[in-house]
């Protein structure tokens, strides 16, 4: 089992013809991703390793009966690739772009709340169901199926953690990266329910950052509703206050909200053991298993 | 982008909101010259990004050439928690009866502007939102519609701001608002929006931060872009386009990825050490980018060692370490000592390249980080 995406997910390219999205569908179709179609204006009649292009996100899903669709699509752009793609409409759109502006967000999520579609990202590494499919930029040969569902703000940060997974032969269900803006589709706590529903995954990991109150939501969310374990990781302990700690997001306000203790505090109340070092995740999840 | 007052303040003023007369002045003879063509009294204001200016000593008040000598000279060049004081801001003082505060920022948790008035203006706001959030009125604003008349005067009411100025601070506000859309801001705020004897409102402070990933289509703004840097590195790491924060320790750390960069400085922090900056060179790094990387690490000279922490995803080990050893092999001495972590894809054949003679390597993270706190301690003891 899995949540959002498995080998029977149809999935559109937008961007196909840049240079991320030329490289990334090929690796995504190695992994055995459905890649159906790509969509690009102004390209549409155009292959792309084989794949058919359109010029429209509609026009790509009718063809080919599409439900879901990544997006590379450069971020001055790349709220206009989300609104046709909820246009279209599809069921899933994961926006890997890093950059979209703050406010172009805001409009993209307002229309979210009209609409069926779930979005995941943007500024994400996409999501992975290992041995099944992949829709994003995470490395595939690091992940392998098991047990263990993964949600993130970070990608780097989950790879870390992943391999200390893999060193001791535990794999994951579905790895997702939410994402590392201000204003995302998909939050931990949509994520952690879909992990709660899914009866393979035996405990989710979490991975946080400073910034927000996201983890303290998700913390009251794992309290009262999940009997799944879950294990906890915060970055950004160190940070100073005011300083955009590369992503959008990762910010400590002047105030003082949005820290890594309050966020610790917050997931410890809840009962969720939080890791000092990647290595400790592994160790907890080990044993909850 | 954070917009120094002196800035704000003239985008407000373009935009129609009030603002007392004011001129920047880098010495203390154009800041005495600027006093006398203001006229007295003045407040002389220290330009510089740090909260509570004033109880910090970074804001005076003149009320003859004399105090504004005194003055000026006592704020340019001083270090303001950290920061050096460059220029000043010669502002007439404002005859106030009230001081207000006007606020729109962007709601993250909603998805959408907030918008705040509030009759407590002239201290710290988030102390206020904290002791008192009923003394603070908001207002959410729909992105797909804007801020509505009715919302500005809603806001307006809703925080007992007394009538005879509550039309012009409606004003003031839907001003605001329209430039916080108009300039991709993130924050745009007043404080105190002061209200005069005369029964007039004006802007006394003022805060203009703009997003950094909407600044691509402000390029009205890119002036200002230059003058917002108050660190060289920082500066030069926007050359580079590198993700970069300095901090204060001796550990500088150098990676891939937001979340594992700021892994590595908790784990310096966790592991004893203190790290000197946060430096994300993104991914597929290429040689120049690792080049350009300890390049700046290195310029810095708080720094004693550099921890290099690379996750091979999609990034492969292999070619990270070849852009390690081109950039260590160009130069003719190795500065200080660099510990190198190479994790992912294609990890151990980057290991086996990398050039040992020129960086120490340890497999995990934990032994990086520890493996650079040991090299720290023995610069240190030297």
């Amino acid at each position: 089992m899995s949540i959002l995406v498995d080998e029977d997910t149809r999935v559109i390219v937008q961007g196909i013809t840049g240079g991320e999205g030329k490289f990334h569908t090929e690796q995504m179709m190695e992994y055995g991703t459905n890649i159906v179609a790509g969509a690009v204006p102004g390209k549409g009649g155009q292959e792309v390793n084989g794949v058919p292009v359109y010029d429209t996100v509609e026009e790509a899903a009718r063809e080919h009966d599409a439900d879901a669709s990544v997006i590379f699509v450069p971020p001055a752009f790349a709220a206009d690739a989300i609104f046709e793609a909820l246009d279209a409409p599809l069921d899933f759109v994961v926006a890997i772009t890093e950059g979209i502006p703050t406010q172009d967000m805001a409009k993209v999520n307002k229309r979210l709340s009209e609409v069926d579609t779930r979005l995941q990202g943007p500024n994400c590494p996409g999501i992975i169901t290992p041995g099944e499919t992949k829709l994003g930029i995470l490395p595939g040969n690091i992940f392998s199926p098991g047990n263990v569902g993964l949600v993130s703000r970070s990608g780097t940060l989950t790879y870390q953690v992943v391999n200390n997974l893999t060193e001791r032969g535990i794999g994951q269900t579905t790895a997702i990266g939410i994402g590392g803006d201000p204003i995302i589709g998909t939050s931990f706590i949509d994520s952690l329910a879909l992990f709660e529903a899914d009866p393979e995954t035996e405990v989710v990991v979490m991975f946080g950052e400073i910034g927000g109150e996201d983890e303290e939501e998700a913390a009251e969310f794992i309290a009262n509703e999940m009997d799944t374990p879950v294990v906890g990781f915060i970055a950004g302990r160190t940070a100073p206050p005011g300083k955009r700690m590369g992503h959008a997001g990762a910010i400590v306000s002047g105030s003082g909200t949005g820290t890594a203790e309050s966020k610790i505090q917050a997931l410890n109340d809840a009962g969720v053991p939080v890791g000092d070092t990647p290595n400790e995740v592994a160790d907890h999840v080990e044993e909850l298993l | 982008m954070r917009l120094h007052e002196y800035q704000a303040k003239s985008v407000f003023a373009d935009a129609g909101i009030p603002t007392p007369p004011s001129t920047l002045a880098t010495t203390v003879d154009e800041a005495v010259e600027a006093a006398e063509e203001i006229g007295y009294p003045v407040a002389i204001k220290a330009q510089v990004h740090v909260g509570g200016r004033g109880k910090a000593g970074g804001i005076k008040l003149a009320e003859d050439g004399g105090e504004a000598r005194e003055a000026a000279d006592a704020i340019l060049g001083m270090d303001l928690k950290g920061y050096t004081v460059d220029s000043v801001l010669v502002e007439g003082a404002v005859d106030f009866v009230d001081e207000l505060y006007v606020g729109v920022t962007m709601d993250r948790g909603a998805g959408k502007a907030v918008t705040m008035v509030s009759r407590k203006g002239g201290v710290d706001i988030e102390a206020v939102a904290e002791e008192d959030p009923d003394a603070i009125a908001r207002e959410h604003i729909d992105p797909a519609f804007g801020q509505h008349p009715f919302q500005a005067r809603k806001v307006v009411y809703d925080a007992d701001i007394p009538g005879e100025v509550s039309s012009d601070v409606t004003k003031v506000l839907s001003t605001l608002y329209r430039l916080w859309e108009d300039t991709d801001a993130s924050d745009a705020e007043i404080n105190p929006l002061m209200v005069t004897s005369d029964g007039d409102v004006v802007a006394a402070d003022a805060v203009l931060n703009v997003d950094d990933d909407a600044l691509f289509r402000h390029p009205d703004l890119e002036a200002f872009e230059e003058e917002s840097f108050e660190d060289d590195l920082e500066r030069k790491a926007s050359e580079y386009g590198f993700d970069y924060v300095r901090l204060h320790g001796n550990v500088g750390i150098i990676g891939n990825g937001a979340g594992l960069v700021m892994t590595t400085l908790d784990l310096v922090d966790y592991f004893g050490g203190e790290p000197a900056n946060f430096l994300d060179i993104g991914g597929g790094a290429k040689a120049e980018r690792v080049t350009n990387a300890l390049d700046m690490v290195f310029s810095d000279p708080n720094v004693d060692t550099v921890v290099f922490n690379i996750f091979g995803g999609i990034t492969r080990g292999d070619e990270v370490a070849k852009g390690i050893n081109e950039a260590l092999e160009s130069l003719e001495e190795i500065p200080k000592p660099v510990v190198v972590r190479l994790a992912g894809t294609n990890a151990t054949e980057g290991r086996e390249i990398l050039n040992t003679e020129l960086v120490q390597t340890e497999e995990t993270l934990e032994d990086a980080v520890q493996r650079a706190i040991e090299n720290a301690a023995e610069v240190t003891n030297e």
